[in-house]
């Protein structure tokens, strides 16, 4: 089709359809890239050459300031004096930003109002709450003169009390008689006297520590004044309406007054959902206040001192249980260390309470859960969000329970399963049945493809004979709720617009990271128009299109903006089939979409002629699209109904060595099997498994924060903080997606979220470690092991077991 | 100072001088300590080049170094950009991720994205210039060498998995024959380089690259009070992570005097500017604990670029090579001037930010014994994480071995630690425990328990003082063991083969 043709306006250039149609519709069997195909990352020729563009790869407008933010060195102290004469007398300073500088309001907190962009200067509230927290911003020509300009401020701090450690933050809270957020409980039956009537009972505590997200793109925003005291933001960020919402909110403008876009990150893991609207924020308050553009673009060490990570939490485990393993009541105390401020905690504190079940059926249940205030950086969200922690938590006790009965722990963890699909349905901790539960059948599956019963003998037998190393191996299963527990949040909307040469333009609420959410949703209109997903254009997420979006988090991305692109490829395909029945007088249910034509009766015609035709009949060819998720409904109050549309599960079996004089271990082999739903593209998914599953086992073993007694985290670069490496991956890695996966729930193409489940595969590491240190001391002692597994704690796990 | 009217004439001012992508650069008026990362991604706009952690660390950054070697040849290797000040690339040819697929995607590119090894996608221009480095170098061989490659780049996303594949799809692409081009361009960068001594200056700010190990013993006689640079791999953290200034800076790592290995009877002697990369065969030669050790030492991009020299110079306590050489030794050639002087390395090291170094006296060599028929070696790195970490305890041990009656007795004993004191340093109490007796578990536990005497390590991020001590005391366990022939392997070593392993440790 000649695309000149259909531009023109006269009547005379006016195509008539028989010209249309000149080149017969070739006839491919499939689309290529359609839904269920392992299509390649959208940007992935991109990424490896270099040519994807992220928040500091465009161009810089001339004028472009350089923000740098200065941080407090104090935990906790008052604000005496700050005395900023000589920052900003310093060369290349355009301005230093304070509190007292901003309009509208001081905050950038997700819910709840209490995230001071810059703390306050007089009064009550000027006080800095944790080592790393902003205090003012210089913004200047380059990075260094900021920086060095920063250097020259006076602060005279008065140290308050400061509580660093959980112990210290549970002092505080008992004696200030106040957590920082209002605990929170569930409950199932009587489990105070389920647990006295049981004949065997495990108690302890497990420590889980928190975790830096280290995206390798660090936190960037770049901020351009425009007309009308209008702010155009370009953000790093999982969530671009909160950005823009809090820059409003900062700047005393209404929302409509400022566009925040981003086309992709370079990670972000829960670390840029409500994160970045601090750098945001200060970037477009130095836009605002000096009319040029600004960059604000922390280095690693700036960003790991200044934004937030998983909650570290403490694990009080109480289980009640029959001599063959059975589970008969439960009682779980988390303590969730929160950091300074509120953020996401209470959301991420619940959702540890809603995973403290995992796959089990605990019959009765008290979970109890303390958000307390330390005077570090505020936690986050994260990859599961709370959800590890409280799995954590479960799969200690089952291996304690295992190591107190003697029966072996697959099996205790497979006696406690939830009912599988079909049979009388067991309810959670929070009321809600479970009725697509599959992981009896997926730990089967696994069971026997790992070879899981001979090798726990090869397992033994090499114990028996080697003193220095010894093995551990353990089978763990996972199930993760999925919808955001915030019911409202879990809403989408997408914009598509097909041209009159066929290509269509999508754009939706949702933001890539790197999770392949892109292509996803590519796939999936492709799939609707069948058309080829190269015809399908990508485009940077922004608040200009699509309005009011929820984060991208709560691995929800392709749930909830694959079904709102759907819904308005939908719309526009309705609109052509209407179209092509009453001008080719056929039946709507004889315009069928294939493969890069259109069937119209007896008549075929390529997408791209139907669009045209439908284009000089003036039929709207853009819509949007919209979609909520249907049946969820969870009284907070109560404790009480259905927070997840459905669950996710997967299992996976580890098997570690170790070295017992030194603590050092390596993760030899594993295997997991993980229920994607129908997955929409197994590529990608298979991506997310082995990426959450690794990040995951960096979590539970290297991956330590540390902070000295003045609230200084010392772990702030990847020289001190120690992510997995190439060489910490076992060579015998074996991923399967399970393939008789199918969503019970009605999601896009039946398919499963997948971003955060995964994470949580890798608990079979930690208790494969646990398993290696009971046997170096020959199994006379259930070892107390915390989180993160270094080898330090390991060797004095083994220390300590070869003393009882 | 001294009398600038003896000084011989100071060099000529000249713009840095180097090629690009192909194409030739002639750059002047940036400060010195310029990072080349900032200069690719600021005045050059090649953004695909990325900042992870601006300390060497992540590999986000890296690029491929390609230089002269002064008699025809070229050799190539990847750095991180990030810790690369800009002066140094005089003489020196830099590609970057824009250039290696300027003619359409390379094997290595189809391969990364057929094998789905990208998902953010920020690290990966650092893991495709990695990995073409390696292919180049022919580092690339089984999927072993493929990981140890990429060690130094870290992945938030993928967990590695795909990227391996791909690094072993293209292992056994052929390399194409470069010869004419690389004998040009060795020839063009040698001109690029100039002659005599390369100085630059830009807002009073100094740098100087001799060429030969004369010309740095007068430029730093002529300016004692300069800092030397090898492979930057710790100053350059002094500007990216301190926003130190240094004003003047001597980089040795064009002096190509100081880039020999020389082999004699019983030792072997390393020239200071000798990279990890280039000594660590040579050193795994004397025992395979020292090959491993430098396996594990930082990341390949670090390898490639820090310098013995610059090792022992930087007088850390928990440097990896100085235990090491110590056990074994080792001493160093200190050049002033025309003044040589051989110290013990141990009798280096004074105390914690203090080493028997003059004010203008440059680490020339380094000397290490080879290992006698009677003496056994042991070494160990002890970190959170296997790869590319600073080690919690470093551990060297050597015996010398010899026959008293019955019984072989231990007649010298180098225990030698990093990470337990504030300078490498030998358990001289352990020591002692050893000596005279055969080496035994009982001579063993002796000296660990003397080992508390000597040592009151410190605690911090890295690991707890009872730690430091108690692995610093069951290595030395380990090392009994090992000669009484109770134990083998290392888990360093462990992979899937061990699955099927037969138990290995002492009996009961
Ligand atoms: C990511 C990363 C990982 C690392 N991992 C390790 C590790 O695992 N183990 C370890 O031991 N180290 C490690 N290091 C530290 C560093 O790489 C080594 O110490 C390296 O050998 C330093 O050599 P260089 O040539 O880069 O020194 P430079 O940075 O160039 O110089 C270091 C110091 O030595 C001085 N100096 C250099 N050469 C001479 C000379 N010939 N005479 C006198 N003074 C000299 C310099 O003036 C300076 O004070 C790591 C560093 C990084 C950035
Ligand atoms: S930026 Fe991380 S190594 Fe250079
Ligand atoms: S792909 Fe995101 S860090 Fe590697």
């Amino acid at each position: 089709m000649d695309e000149t043709r259909i531009q023109d306006r006269s009547g005379a250039g006016e195509p008539g359809i028989a010209e249309l149609n000149e080149r017969p519709p070739g006839h491919e069997a499939r689309i290529r890239g359609g839904v269920a195909t392992p299509a390649a990352h959208d940007s992935g020729m991109k990424h490896v050459t270099g040519a994807a563009r992220y928040g500091d790869d465009e161009p810089e407008l001339p004028g472009t300031l350089q923000v740098f933010i200065a941080m407090s060195a104090r935990a906790h102290a008052k604000i005496a004096r700050l005395d900023l004469a000589a920052a900003r007398a310093a060369p290349g300073v355009a301005a230093v930003l304070t509190a007292e500088d901003i309009p509208g309001e001081n905050d950038y907190s997700p819910v709840f109002g209490d995230d001071p962009i810059f703390p306050p200067l007089q009064g009550e509230c000027a006080v800095v709450q944790y080592v790393g927290q902003p205090l003012f911003a210089v913004a200047a020509e380059t990075e260094l003169q900021a920086r060095a300009a920063a250097k020259l401020a006076v602060v005279d701090y008065e140290d308050l009390p400061a509580a660093i450690s959980i112990d210290a933050a549970l002092a505080h809270a008992d004696e200030a008689g106040e957590d920082l957020l209002p605990a929170y409980e569930m409950r199932l039956g009587d489990a105070a006297s389920a647990l006295e009537a049981a004949p065997l009972r495990a108690s302890g505590r497990v420590e889980v520590g928190g975790q830096d997200h280290f995206y390798l793109e660090g936190q960037i925003a770049t901020a351009i004044p425009m007309e009308d005291g209008d702010v155009f933001v370009r953000s790093s960020t999982q969530h671009p309406s909160e950005v823009q919402h809090n820059v409003a909110k900062m700047l005393g403008v209404p929302d409509h007054a400022v566009t925040v876009e981003l086309r992709r990150m370079g990670g972000g893991f829960g670390g840029k959902e409500s994160q970045p609207a601090l750098f945001a924020a200060v970037a477009a308050l130095v836009a605002v206040k000096t009319g040029r553009p600004a960059k604000c673009r922390l280095d690693r060490d700036d960003d790991m001192e200044m934004t937030g990570k998983r909650h570290e939490t403490r694990i009080d485990y109480d289980l009640g249980f029959a001599e063959d393993g059975t589970i008969l009541a439960a009682d779980f105390e988390h303590c969730v260390r929160c950091g300074y401020s509120r953020d996401l905690s209470a959301a991420i504190a619940d959702r540890a309470m809603f995973h403290a079940d995992n796959a089990y059926d605990l019959k009765a249940a008290r979970i109890h859960s303390r958000r307390l205030k330390t005077h570090t950086v505020s936690n986050t969200a994260f990859r599961g969000f709370g959800g590890p922690q409280g799995m954590v938590g479960i799969e200690r006790a089952m291996d304690e329970i295992a190591f107190l009965t003697g029966v072996d722990p697959l099996d205790v963890r497979k006696r406690n399963f939830y009912p599988a699909i079909g049979e009388e349905p067991a309810v959670t901790p929070y009321h809600m049945p479970v009725t697509d539960c599959v992981i009896a059948e997926i730990v089967e599956e696994l069971e026997a493809s790992s070879d899981y019963r001979a090798r726990c003998e090869a397992v033994k037998a090499f114990n028996a004979g080697s003193t220095i190393f010894k093995k551990g191996l353990a089978l763990t299963p996972v199930k993760f709720g999925i919808s955001f527990t915030t019911t409202h949040l879990n809403q989408a909307g997408a914009l598509v617009h097909v041209y009159k040469d066929g290509s269509v333009h999508l754009n939706h609420g949702g933001t890539e990271m790197g999770q392949g959410l892109f292509v996803k949703v590519a796939q999936v209109v492709a799939e609707e128009f069948q058309i080829d997903l190269g015809k399908v254009k990508i485009t940077a997420t922004t608040t200009a299109k699509v309005p009011n979006t929820s984060a991208t988090a709560a691995s929800s991305g392709s749930d909830l903006n694959g079904m709102a692109a759907l819904n308005a490829a939908r719309t526009i395909k309705d609109r052509l089939i209407a179209f092509a029945s009453e001008r080719y007088h056929v039946p709507k249910e004889q315009v069928v979409f294939e493969a890069n034509r259109v069937r119209i009766g007896n008549d075929e015609k390529r997408f791209s002629d139907l669009v045209g035709e439908a284009y000089l009949a003036r039929i709207s060819l853009s819509s949007t699209g919209f979609y909520a998720t249907p049946e969820i409904d969870y009284d907070r109050e109560a404790a009480s109904g259905r927070p997840f549309y459905y669950f996710a599960y997967g299992a996976a079996c580890s098997e570690v060595v170790i070295d017992t004089l030194t603590g050092e271990y390596r993760l030899l082999r594993a295997d997991i099997l993980h229920d994607v739903g129908r997955s929409l593209n197994p590529a990608i998914d298979m991506g997310q498994i082995e990426g959450g599953f690794v990040q995951g086992m960096g979590w539970l073993t290297t991956e330590e924060l540390w902070w000295d007694d003045k609230g200084r985290l010392k772990t702030h670069a990847p020289s001190t903080y120690k992510i997995p490496t190439s060489n910490d991956r076992p060579d015998d890695l074996r991923i399967a997606i399970w393939d008789k996966g199918e969503n019970r729930a009605e999601t896009v193409y039946r398919s499963k979220a997948v971003g955060e489940p995964p994470f949580m595969l890798a608990i079979s590491v930690f208790s494969a470690l646990t398993d290696a240190v009971c046997a170096a001391g020959n199994g006379r002692a259930f070892p107390r092991l915390d989180a993160p597994a270094t080898p330090e704690r390991v060797l004095m796990a083994v220390e300590d077991v070869r003393s009882q | 100072m001294t009398d600038t009217a003896t000084r011989p004439a100071e060099p000529a001012i000249r713009p840095i001088r180097f090629v690009l992508n192909g194409a030739e650069r002639e750059v002047a008026g940036v400060s010195p300590t310029t990072t080349l990362l900032d200069y690719l991604r600021g005045p050059e706009r090649l953004t695909g080049t990325k900042e992870g952690c601006a300390e060497g660390d992540c590999g986000a950054c890296t690029v491929l170094l390609c230089e002269h070697d002064g008699a025809g040849g070229l050799t190539r290797r990847s750095v991180n950009a990030c810790i690369q000040f800009l002066p140094a690339m005089n003489g020196r040819a830099i590609e970057t991720i824009e250039h290696i697929g300027r003619n359409g995607p390379t094997p290595l590119q189809t391969a990364m994205v057929e094998n789905h090894a990208s998902q953010c996608g920020f690290c990966t221009p650092g893991f495709v210039m990695q990995l073409h480095a390696g292919w180049l170098t022919g580092a690339l061989t089984d999927r072993q060498s493929v990981k140890d490659a990429i060690a130094g780049n870290l992945c938030r996303c993928t967990g590695y998995g795909p990227i391996i594949e791909a690094g072993l799809e293209i292992a056994d692409e052929p390399v194409p024959d470069t010869g004419a081009e690389d004998a040009a361009l060795s020839a063009r960068l040698a001109q690029l380089e100039g002659e005599g001594v390369f100085s630059y200056a830009s807002d009073g700010h100094r740098w100087f690259s001799p060429t030969s190990v004369d010309e740095l013993a007068d430029t730093y006689a002529a300016h004692p009070d300069a800092v030397l640079v090898a492979g930057a791999t710790d100053i350059g953290l002094w500007v990216t992570k301190q926003y130190r200034e240094l004003p003047l800076l001597i980089d040795i790592s064009h002096v190509r005097d100081l880039k020999v290995i020389e082999e004699a009877a019983g030792r072997v002697y390393f020239g200071a500017a000798i990279t990890h990369r280039e000594a660590r065969e040579v050193l795994a030669g004397i025992h395979p604990d020292l090959g491993e050790m430098l396996r594990r030492f930082a990341g390949t991009q670090i390898r490639n670029a820090g310098t013995l020299g610059g090792n022992i110079a930087n007088g850390s306590p928990i440097g990896d090579l100085p235990p090491c050489l110590i056990a074994l030794g080792g001493r160093i050639f200190l050049r002033k001037g025309d003044d040589l002087r051989i110290v013990a390395l141990e009798d280096f090291f004074i105390e914690y930010g203090k080493q028997d170094r003059a004010m203008g006296e440059f680490v020339a060599a380094i000397e290490v014994p080879r290992l006698a028929d009677n003496q056994r070696f042991f070494a160990h790195k002890i970190s959170k994480r296997f790869d590319s970490d600073i080690s919690a305890v470093m551990a060297a041990f050597c015996l010398t071995f010899e026959a008293s009656g019955e019984d072989v007795i231990v007649a010298e004993a180098r225990l030698a630690f990093g990470g337990m004191a504030g300078v490498p340093k030998r358990a001289k109490a352990a020591e002692a425990k050893l000596v005279g007796r055969p080496f035994d578990a009982d001579a063993a536990a002796d000296a660990m328990a003397a080992m508390a005497e000597d040592f009151s390590p410190l605690t911090d991020m890295r690991a707890s003082s009872e730690y430091r001590l108690k692995t610093a005391q069951n290595l030395l366990k380990r090392f009994q063991l090992e000669l009484a022939g109770e134990a083998s392997g290392r888990i360093a070593g462990m992979g899937p083969e061990t699955l099927d392993m037969a138990p290995i440790g002492g009996a009961s």
